[in-house]
């Protein structure tokens, strides 16, 4: 019972921080308040509060209205104005949702833009969007900061000062300019500050899936956990609290022996732990989850959870370099490491959380992530001996949804795991 | 001078020699030498030039090569040329190459420079980040940074320091190179019929391959038969292609729309070569920033450009009308993003301009297209009826 009031307390927090943001979405205009739409890969959080403007996510508005089934209205909206079949299925919600009125998930209408910031980290199609977004909102500013990519494994002196320079002579002004406020400094350090708290947190929380039994599902609960730090609550009071909050949650739960909590309660017995690669499916996100806790599998580590940052290597926001520390930020989530980056860090993921098999779930629509995951799995197969599989969904199109394809497939390959297992516990015996 | 047919001929050859056999002959020629493969869509081959090497372009095996390993790297929903490029770097068709250049046009091209990296190939992989910033003293510096660690991984190679001399000395040539193709167009606009698109796409092609100076020799002589009187007019509407600037259709499909009843007077199929509009200085001491300040300031369109201050739909728009064409054909390659996420832009603002086109898409290994002819040739005669109609009502 106490840890179940403990439980709610995070995800009451977490309610109140969303709900929150949408409510002041729903007044900015009234309120003279300025909106920035933005992604969350290299989100400048911090600096969109320095100006106090309310940050809106496309994807997330996209993801939300899959999980709520409005995602194929949408889809089908875009598709009759020319979209491809075969592009991002985000895209298509948005501009979907846009076409029809943009009505936000929640139901309240979500406020035109007054910033376009497109921070355009590891993913082309982020620049397409905007280019979309901005032919429909002529009167929105357009911002733009190039992310160099990690080509090299590294972040170099000279890819930050590109981006620093970017920030201080387009990004800064532009936003000063629409804003009317002054850039603070200062202001922006305490920001940093209380995002390198919640790092700090987070980094924590995700840490303890090297428990038996994981206390977590660090993927399909882990997309929760990793929401107030990544719509624009990172730099807050309110995150700081929130992870500390789910922190205390779940040590309480190491400390009680517990699994992670799933739609239907606790997951009794944790039969294999998994490492997964790629965003999940939105549009079936229970059933989804569902087949892997029916197996027993939990997830103890994802690469979807560092989309909006890569927190485990030990990078931080670091407020005594302010700029410097935005630029970094951006070029170091995920989909803007390299391909052998990727194997290294979801390879470090798999021996250090103990994990009995890698999985892919291929997402029809996003080469960001998509193209390469077949080498990623090949090699992370031969490197570390382990068993992998593969499975594709989309993101918010439910037509590429195959729940029997899907649960076939895993069905088969916890099968292999199982089998795995055994022959591997005959050999202990016999050893 | 070469009769324009066997011209013609020896350009076909070279464009789609999956050995790339004149890039071994060059390497084998002299001790020292580099070949640099790069992926579409454009890079500064005047960098590599300048740095004692051959800059050889990677578009895939077409319709050529069977792909088995490539296949194991792609799942199926992504475009044909990363498994066919791949596959020809795996089956050591590109064994010669000593380092390979990924221009940043997408996230399949860039995620397969990291495949590329981890299959160990060539002594360098170098993903190329051209600047999404504009500004000569932002954009622009990162952008001569970038082609140092190029030079740098040349010099690493054959030991040779790049003077401002040797890079003036490759721009002029790469100018010649590109006056040389604008001239070609020039001409076809005027007189289509002097040589067919599929013919044009050789000799470009063809220059993606070979060292620039053979190249130009070879401009210059295709040039002077293209002045002369020669073909006989046919009865074709004017079209522009564009979309189809990195995966190429299989040639089949290029001569299908001119067969369907269409003059193709401009067509982004071999963008790299055409990328920079007019000459860039070659008469600098700062020759890596004229290449760079040219790449800002006089760049072709492309969907790997954020376009927001130069919209695309109007550049396009401008190159219809200074081509004098009837209509635009959209052509992309299956799942290709970039091109497939411009679409709803271009044809959005082309129904408000009243600018006529058709799309399709098609895959380099493809060679079937009875379907696209028939849409082509549909669009053709709804063009010419609606000029008759036009006619009339003016008569
Ligand atoms: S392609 Fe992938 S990374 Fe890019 S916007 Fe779509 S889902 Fe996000
Ligand atoms: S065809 Fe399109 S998606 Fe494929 S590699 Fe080329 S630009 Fe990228």
């Amino acid at each position: 019972m106490a840890q179940e009031a403990q439980k709610e307390k995070s995800m009451v927090l977490q309610k109140e921080m969303v709900e929150g943001l949408f409510n002041d979405l729903d007044s900015a205009k009234e309120k003279g308040r300025k909106v920035c739409y933005t992604f969350i890969p290299g989100n400048l959080s911090e600096l969109i509060r320095t100006f106090d403007m309310l940050p809106v996510y496309p994807e997330i508005n996209a993801l939300q209205n899959a999980m709520r089934k409005k995602s194929a209205a949408y889809i089908r909206e875009a598709e009759k104005h020319a979209h491809s079949e075969d592009v991002c299925t985000y895209v298509k919600c948005d501009v979907g949702m846009m076409l029809k009125g943009n009505i936000g998930p929640t139901g309240q209408k979500i406020p035109e833009p007054d910033i376009l910031l497109l921070s355009y980290t590891g993913c082309f199609t982020f620049m397409k969007w905007f280019e979309t977004l901005k032919r429909e909102y002529p009167n929105a500013t357009v911002v733009m900061i190039h992310t160099p990519y990690q080509e090299n494994g590294v972040m170099t002196p000279e890819m930050t000062q590109y981006m620093v320079k970017q920030l201080k002579e387009e990004v800064i002004p532009k936003m000063e300019e629409v804003t009317g406020i002054k850039f603070d400094e200062e202001k922006l350090r305490r920001h940093l500050e209380l995002s390198r708290e919640a790092e700090d947190w987070i980094t924590k929380i995700f840490d303890t899936t090297k428990h038996k039994p994981s206390p977590i599902d660090a993927y399909f609960a882990g997309v929760y956990y990793i929401g107030p730090i990544n719509i624009g609550f990172r730099g807050t009071q309110q995150a700081v609290d929130y992870y500390k909050e789910l922190y205390g949650e779940i040590q309480e739960r190491i400390r009680l022996g517990l699994g992670p909590i799933t739609p239907e309660g606790e997951m009794k017995e944790e039969k294999y732990r998994l490492v997964v690669e790629g965003p999940p499916n939105w549009t079936n996100f229970r059933e989804f989850w569902k087949i892997f806790y029916d197996m027993g599998a939990v997830i103890v580590a994802s690469s979807y959870t560092k989309v909006g940052g890569v927190y485990d290597l030990g990078w931080r926001h670091d407020p005594s370099r302010p700029l410097e520390a935005l630029a970094e930020y951006c070029m170091n989530c995920y989909t803007n490491l390299n391909i052998p980056q990727r194997i290294d860090l979801l390879s470090k993921c798999i021996e250090e959380y103990q994990a009995d098999g890698y999985i892919t779930n291929s997402i029809k629509s996003c080469n960001s992530f998509s193209a390469g995951q077949l080498g990623m799995m090949r090699e992370i197969e031969d490197r570390l001996d382990i068993p992998v599989g593969f499975i594709e969904s989309d993101l918010v199109d439910p037509r590429y949804f195959s729940y029997s394809n899907i649960k076939n497939r895993l069905e088969s390959y916890f099968q292999m795991l199982a089998q795995r297992k055994m022959m591997e516990a005959h050999e202990a015996i016999h050893a | 001078m070469n009769s324009l047919p066997k011209l013609i001929q020896q350009c076909k050859d070279l464009a789609f020699d999956l050995q790339f056999t004149r890039s071994r002959e060059w390497k084998a020629q002299e001790e020292g030498r580099v070949v640099v493969g790069y992926m579409p869509v454009y890079f500064p081959r005047e960098i590599i030039h300048a740095a004692g090497g051959l800059p050889v372009a990677i578009f895939g095996g077409g319709d050529r090569k069977q792909i088995i390993k490539g296949d194991a790297y792609y799942q199926s929903y992504i475009c044909h040329i990363p498994r066919s490029i791949i596959d020809l770097a795996l089956d050591g068709h590109t064994n010669h190459f000593d380092g390979y250049l990924f221009p940043s046009i997408c996230d399949v091209i860039r995620n397969l420079s990291g495949l590329f990296k981890l299959n160990k190939l060539g002594k360098f992989v170098k993903y190329m980040d051209f600047p999404q910033n504009f500004l000569p003293e932002i954009g622009g510096v990162f952008y001569q940074q970038e082609m140092q660690h190029v030079l740098h991984y040349i010099k690493e190679i054959n030991g040779k320091e790049v003077t401002a001399h040797d890079l003036n000395h490759s721009i002029a040539l790469y100018n010649t190179n590109r006056r040389l193709i604008a001239r070609m167009y020039d001409i076809r606009q005027e007189f289509p019929w002097r040589m067919t698109i599929e013919e044009l796409y050789y000799v470009l092609r063809a220059g993606t391959v070979i060292p620039v100076e053979e190249h130009n020799d070879i401009l210059e002589q295709v040039v002077a038969h293209m002045e002369k009187e020669i073909g006989e007019p046919q009865d074709k509407i004017k079209v522009v292609v564009s979309g189809a600037f990195c995966e190429q259709p299989a040639v089949g499909l290029i001569k299908a729309i001119e067969e369907a009843g269409c003059y193709v007077v401009d067509d982004d199929y071999m963008l790299g070569s055409r990328m920079i509009l007019g000459d860039i200085d070659p008469s600098t001491d700062k020759p890596l920033e004229a290449i760079a300040n040219a790449y800002i300031h006089q760049s072709q369109y492309s969907s790997s450009i954020y376009d927001v201050h130069n919209p695309k739909e109007y550049r396009l728009a401008k190159i219809v009308q200074d081509r004098g064409a009837d209509g635009v054909i959209f052509a992309s390659a299956s799942f290709c993003d970039p091109s497939l996420l411009d679409a709803p832009i271009f044809q959005k603002a082309f129904d408000e301009m009243g600018i006529r086109y058709i799309s399709f898409q098609y895959s380099e290994n493809i060679n079937q297209f009875k379907v696209i002819k028939e849409q082509v040739g549909a669009f053709s005669d709804s063009i010419k009826l609606w000029e008759d109609d036009k006619a009339l009502v003016i008569a």
